[in-house]
């Protein structure tokens, strides 16, 4: 079965979508991240769908479940890339991503995972 | 129409069109600004020759012949023309009843003294000339229909430039009502625009923006999530105080957009969101 490569950046996990994601290839996506940020112990998330020209309700779901289940692991997912067809789709369709954060592309969204990882240990909430 | 009536009027042709000037000349409404009145005399005439050809043709019911078809090429072309000029549906209505009052004016001195006849005349000109009104009437709309869908294509084009006003940052300013089509465009050059500079922040400037009702406020939201989705930032400025009051009334949410009341001010957040700073520099 297809999968899609996790790559260990550091203390960050990067994900590169290149296929359009059909619905079982989101969910065990999902369920390898999730283990991944265990067994790595990840504090961030990068999730780069620039290649991905083709959204639906679900696929925007799962975008929002890793974000919560990540969160709530203790690691920021940023979603980079996010193509302007796509974008429209998921506002017309309601998906707002509420919880998961953005940038332009994969450089911006390490720079945002870094502040924000920094932001966490100032304000004392680990380490 | 009886024969030698027709032959009447053929004979009296250049005498009706002189009238029926005569009595557009003495209207109050005429607009010797868009057309002089030799241009009008020369119009008019064509038109009156046009149409007594026709009548020699013997059909009086159904203009949309080709015994008409000159007659309705004038009168297409003529409404279509003052549609495009400016006159008002008044004036043009006018032009072609008045030629109605022209015939009967006529006919009445030439009989005088056959009134059943007169009467018969004067019914089917009637008839004749209000088809032809109409006529004139749709083709007229039609005219200016025609310059209404050219201004709105052209509002289109020219009011949604994306303008790159520094390094990462962008301005939309919307000038006129935002609806559900214009937002779709409004949105797609936004976020092209984003993605080409690779800007990370947007500014939507709707001091153009002539009323804010929910569905503006709707658009203007949905835009802005899409520019987040994306990874910009997008800031509301030039928001009046007519405008804030409008939001707050309708119970409109904004708590969770930047919004700023001047193009100024956005910059300003904009430059420290980048952590930019414009210095003054020394005179000497």
């Amino acid at each position: 079965m297809d999968r899609i490569p996790i790559l260990k950046l550091g203390k960050y996990l990067l994900v590169t979508i290149q296929v359009d994601l059909y619905d079982r290839l989101a969910l065990t996506l999902e369920t390898d991240l999730i283990s991944m940020v265990k067994k790595n112990e990840a504090r961030g998330v990068l999730i780069d769908i620039s290649a991905v020209g083709i959204v639906d309700s679900f696929m925007g779901r799962i975008l929002g479940n890793i974000a919560q289940m990540s969160k709530i692991m203790d690691a920021e997912t940023v979603v980079v890339g996010m193509q302007p067809a796509v974008a429209i789709t998921l506002v017309e369709l309601g998906l707002t991503l509420k919880g998961v954060h953005t940038a332009l592309d994969v450089d911006k969204g390490m720079l945002l995972l870094n502040k924000r990882t920094d932001n966490n240990r100032e304000a004392g909430i680990d380490d | 129409m009886k024969k030698e009536t027709i032959n009447v009027l053929s004979e009296h042709r250049k005498q009706i069109s002189e009238l029926w000037v005569k009595i557009l000349l003495e209207n109050e409404t005429l607009r010797e600004d868009f057309m002089t009145n030799e241009d009008l005399r020369v119009q008019s005439e064509e038109l009156v020759y046009a149409m007594i050809d026709a009548f020699k043709k013997g059909n009086f019911k159904n203009l949309e012949t080709e015994e008409y078809e000159e007659v309705l090429e004038l009168i297409t072309s003529l409404s279509m023309s003052r549609a495009k000029q400016g006159y008002s549906p008044r004036e043009t209505g006018l032009y072609v009843l008045s030629l109605k009052q022209a015939f009967i004016q006529f006919l009445q001195e030439n009989k005088k003294h056959d009134l059943a006849s007169l009467f018969e005349e004067v019914l089917s000109l009637n008839q004749m000339i209000d088809s032809l009104s109409i006529i004139t009437f749709d083709t007229y709309i039609k005219g200016r229909e025609e310059v209404i869908l050219r201004q709105t294509n052209e509002i289109e084009e020219i009011s949604t430039p994306v303008i790159r006003v520094w390094e990462g940052i962008v301005a939309l300013p919307i000038i006129g009502t935002l609806d559900s089509a214009r937002t779709q465009i409004v949105m797609e050059n936004l976020l092209n625009e984003i993605v080409q500079t690779g800007s990370s922040i947007a500014i939507l400037d709707i001091s153009g923006v002539p009323a804010v009702d929910s569905l503006v406020a709707q658009h203007l939201i949905k835009t802005v999530s899409a520019t987040r989705l994306m990874g910009a930032e997008c800031i509301i400025s030039g928001i009046r105080p007519e405008i804030a009051q409008t939001i707050v009334h309708l119970g409109i949410d904004l708590s969770d957009i930047y919004t700023k009341a001047s193009l100024a001010s956005a910059l300003r957040f904009a430059f420290q969101k980048l952590k930019m700073q414009v210095v003054k520099t020394a005179t000497n």
